[in-house]
């Protein structure tokens, strides 16, 4: 792999930018490997990635059904943070944000991670109370956290309503500063080259379509170009996790849901951190291109086709309309919808499921692009170790059992 | 935007209605007498079909009553409108 650098940019300036390497090859699936990774989003490739990277395990194929990052990578708000209210949360969301911090550097690609601060508004004085709570016990937890004044987000957030004759005032917010956003599409492009560099294969336009057992252990996948064998397969697939985990003949608690986004027309600086409201629900940041990002809710009834209900539309802009009246003319250029896979408790399920050698990395809802790294990295140790790092033990499938919940819909369920 | 058609009401936007997800459980009768994983199950595993699928709905912002509805969950088209305690229906319709 010819690493990137100042110098092989000026290298390639030199010929024109005609003989830069392509970022990954595209090999024919061999008919067996080590480990197979199924789905080729952040999470998949950040799994192989780490597999190879912190296991050894380089004979792994990852099999992704349509290109890389065309789904819920390519389709979220970016927004990365690791603010959530219990300790077993905080630690998986947390150690994400640790490795994003080192991202770049590690796999020599821009991923563009801005640490801008994240606001998480509070409109009600329960809300401030809740604030108060998850401010603490992110502290608690090492994890930065700081509880800010009407006046000093005005201070920070110029654009910002903060009077209080709004309907719903602000009247404070949480503010992390080490949260911010990243360029979702670089994510999947740079893990995947730095995967392909290790020896992983990616395998795009590669559909799985069974998966095939013997003896209550997984044998290899069945795909729309042959059996590929593998003693290990990591399901991490979003929105389709229960069509996967039918084929492989066990039910999960997730529901899946439209979650939609919209960017409006580019416009000069005006918002340099990112602003959510659980309460009016709405969330925006203003991309390095000058298009507001915006997002709220899922539509609330499960539903495949990854578009969005127009009340949600409304809704969402209703509320950025609250928080920034200033918006109100601002046109939208592009409103898209992505298929996220809801659990009960707002939680993953990231670990082992009843079949042998079969893993799943699911359930991260409408939340899941923060945790990419983090994500991979536990996945990447359950899979090479056939069991759970310390991180994700508590995110087990049988949570749902045992009732052992990470109840996270107060602190982090609605907006992302 | 979905237009579902309330059996009491006519058809109606879905902002007027509240989603129920499966239908079709039933509560066990005895809780303390089932299994966590029976439990576990009627609490959390619902279906989460990509094609048809039978939910519940209720009309919360009208006549408050409960329905079920026999949706299609990639084209989001409705095959069928039926009162609670009807069978579920054959997907042939």
């Amino acid at each position: 792999m010819n690493r990137y650098s100042i110098l092989s940019l000026v290298r390639n300036a030199l010929s024109h930018h005609e003989n830069w390497q392509q970022a990954w090859r595209s090999p024919e699936p061999k008919p067996r490997y080590d480990a197979i990774v199924v789905g080729g989003g952040g999470h998949g490739l950040a799994t192989a990635y780490y597999l190879a990277k912190n296991h050894g395990l380089t004979n792994v194929a990852v099999l992704e059904k349509g290109w890389l990052g065309g789904g819920n990578t390519g389709r979220n708000t970016t927004i990365v943070r690791s603010n959530y209210l219990w300790d077993e949360a905080a630690w998986l969301y947390d150690k994400s944000l640790r490795l994003w911090e080192g991202l770049t550097r590690d796999i020599n690609y821009n991923v563009m991670f801005s640490q801008r601060g994240v606001f998480n508004l509070a409109h009600t004085l329960q809300d401030v109370r809740d604030t108060w709570r998850r401010v603490n016990a992110n502290r608690l937890n090492g994890i930065d956290a700081e509880f800010v004044t009407p006046e000093q987000i005005k201070a920070m957030v110029p654009a910002i309503n903060t009077s209080p004759d709004a309907r719903y005032p602000i009247l404070g917010a949480s503010l992390q500063r080490r949260a911010g956003v990243a360029r979702h599409d670089g994510v999947a492009w740079g893990l995947a080259r730095a995967a392909d560099a290790r020896g992983v294969d990616i395998i795009q336009n590669c559909e799985v379509t069974g998966i095939r057992r013997e003896d209550g252990r997984v044998t290899g996948v069945e795909t729309s170009r042959g059996f590929i064998a593998a003693p290990k397969v990591g399901v991490v697939v979003a929105g389709h996790a229960s069509v996967l985990a039918d084929m492989a003949g066990f039910r999960l608690p997730v529901t899946s849901h439209p979650l939609q986004a919209l960017v409006s027309e580019p416009v000069k600086p005006v918002l340099d951190s990112v602003i959510m409201s659980n309460q009016v629900h709405g969330y925006v940041s203003q991309s390095d291109k000058g298009e507001l990002v915006i997002g709220a809710g899922i539509d609330a009834y499960q539903g495949y086709g990854q578009r969005g209900s127009f009340p949600v539309v409304e809704h969402t802009l209703a509320a950025i309309k609250e928080l920034f009246p200033i918006f109100s003319r601002m046109r939208m250029l592009r409103q898209w919808g992505g298929i996220v896979d809801v659990t009960p408790d707002a939680c993953p399920i990231l670990g082992k499921t009843p079949v042998d050698g079969l893993y799943f990395n699911c359930g991260w809802g409408t939340g899941g692009f923060k945790a990419t790294p983090g994500s991979g990295w536990a996945f990447a140790h359950t899979i090479a170790h056939d069991a759970p790092h310390e991180l994700n033990a508590p995110f087990s499938l049988d949570r749902f059992v045992t009732g052992h919940l990470i109840d996270e819909h107060g602190a982090a369920g609605v907006a992302h | 935007m979905l237009q579902l058609e309330c059996p009491w009401c006519g058809p109606r936007d879905e902002e007027e209605f509240t989603y129920g997800g499966e239908a079709h459980i039933t509560r066990p009768p005895e809780p303390d007498a089932v299994s966590d994983a029976a439990w576990g199950d009627y609490l959390f595993f619902h279906t989460n079909t990509r094609g048809l699928q039978s939910e519940q709905w209720c009309h919360s912002h009208g006549c408050r009553r409960w329905f079920n509805v026999a949706r299609d969950t990639v084209t989001y088209r409705i095959h069928r409108v039926y009162r609670m305690g009807e069978p579920r229906p054959g997907f042939d319709a």
